[in-house]
């Protein structure tokens, strides 16, 4: 990240970006960051170095492939999907996931019959610890509106079109339960090895906006 | 006393497009990581908890005309200034989050459920009905779902209580249920169908026997 300033791994900005602001102003709302950040470092709350942790962490570590894991382990593996499906949380976190935003984490199946969709209506929780930070469109107004009320409508914003017959089944996050899909396994997949299935599995399909890749 | 949340938006009329977004765009500007990083980090100190946070984004009163990191930066300000932060006497933090404890403390999370201070007043499968009430504070019971019957599917346990943790009065830790509905008895005979039972995780405050 700074590798200008190899010296200074404690550097509490971006550096790449600190070259670029030095050649132009500062915007109203990055100088609200920066004033913000400022006060509460000289107050005492914040270690700069620690919000360096984090940004990397959620940029590099903790994201959608964590959950494609856990979703390719129970398209494989008929045990786990049961632990998944009766305790996410411990299942989830036996495969080395677990804490923030995923304390208490329930795993919901798409089976022919049925196609689940995630959605918090009231802000924005969403399965960090499997996910990682929520997409924006999930934090929007039209999302947060829809697909409580006309998912049909939404999938096919997506690209998705269920048959008429597939019951949809809408969990609003209103509470700190985190829900995950765990989408079908894609047809012809039977030769595929765990990781090459992981591959198929979008951040999409575990929301329940997406499906699959397909295995062809 | 009136509370209005701008964020309770399941049901509305939003016309507009949802923005597809690639796995990888986590973030659309340089200050958005920082603020992410922000909120984030002051959660350890106890100046606030998720539910003050989340009440005090959801009445910032242009909640709607912000994106979702400057409604995080706005309410951290606001917080800020409500705790005394930039007072004579500024609350200590109760924790400060070291760079070398983020890994572990991503891990470990802060657990929501507690021991229930009694027994849970409805059942796997019993019919309820929420209640239709505004309050003059943050709730977690969405406006589409209130005076609404439905059957609970799922009991969580005793979680802590938004209701009150909003509000500075405790944790007052109450039973956790997903209330699931048919789609008729949220939107009417009107709403083209879909097919569809949608739920909320709601709380024994919300619920009466229906």
């Amino acid at each position: 990240m700074s590798e200008q300033h190899p010296h200074e791994p404690h550097s509490h900005h971006s550096h790449e970006h600190e070259h670029d602001h030095a050649k132009r102003a500062l915007s109203p709302i990055e100088l609200r960051v920066r004033a913000l950040e400022a006060l509460l470092t000289e107050k005492g709350y914040i270690d700069p170095a620690a919000l360096d942790v984090l940004i990397d962490a959620y940029q590099t570590k903790i994201g959608p492939r964590n959950g494609a894991r856990v979703v390719a382990r129970a398209w494989c593996d008929g045990e786990f999907r049961r632990w998944l499906l009766a305790d996410a949380t411990a299942a989830i976190a036996s495969l080395g996931m677990s804490g923030r935003q995923g304390e208490h984490m329930v795993a919901v199946e798409n089976t022919p019959q049925v196609h689940n969709l995630v959605v918090c209506t009231l802000c924005s929780c969403y399965p960090w610890a499997v996910l990682g930070l929520p997409p924006t469109w999930y934090k929007s107004a039209p999302y947060r509106a829809r697909a409580v009320k006309d998912p049909r409508g939404v999938l096919r914003e997506f690209g998705v079109e269920l048959p008429e017959s597939t019951q949809i089944r809408i969990w609003d996050s209103t509470a700190e339960v985190r829900y995950l899909v765990l989408p079908q396994r894609p047809a012809g997949s039977e030769d595929l090895s765990e990781q090459q299935l992981a591959n198929l599995v979008t951040r999409d399909s575990m929301i329940g906006t997406g499906l699959p890749g397909s295995a062809a | 006393m009136s509370y209005q949340s701008n964020a309770d938006l399941g049901g509305q009329d939003v016309r507009d497009a949802i923005l597809m977004e690639p796995e990888g765009d986590l973030f659309h500007a340089p200050w958005e990581p920082r603020v992410m990083a922000l909120v984030v980090a002051m959660g350890p100190t106890g100046l606030s908890n998720i539910d003050m946070n989340r009440a005090a984004r959801e009445t910032i009163p242009n909640y709607r005309d912000l994106s979702y990191y400057e409604v995080w930066l706005t309410a951290l300000e606001k917080l800020v200034l409500q705790q005394g932060v930039l007072g004579d006497a500024p609350p200590a933090p109760k924790q400060v989050l070291r760079a070398e404890l983020v890994a572990a403390a991503i891990s470990k999370g802060s657990a929501f459920s507690r021991t229930p201070a009694g027994p849970a007043r409805y059942a796997l499968g019993q019919r309820v009905r929420t209640i239709a009430v505004q309050p003059a504070h943050h709730t977690r019971l969405p406006a589409y779902a209130r005076g609404k019957a439905g059957i609970v599917e799922r009991v969580h346990g005793a979680h802590v209580f938004p209701d009150t943790n909003a509000r500075g009065l405790g944790e007052n830790p109450q039973w956790l249920y997903t209330v699931a509905f048919d789609e008729k008895e949220l939107w009417g005979e009107q709403n083209p169908k879909q097919r569809s039972t949608i739920s909320v995780d709601a709380f024994e405050p919300y619920l009466e026997p229906a």
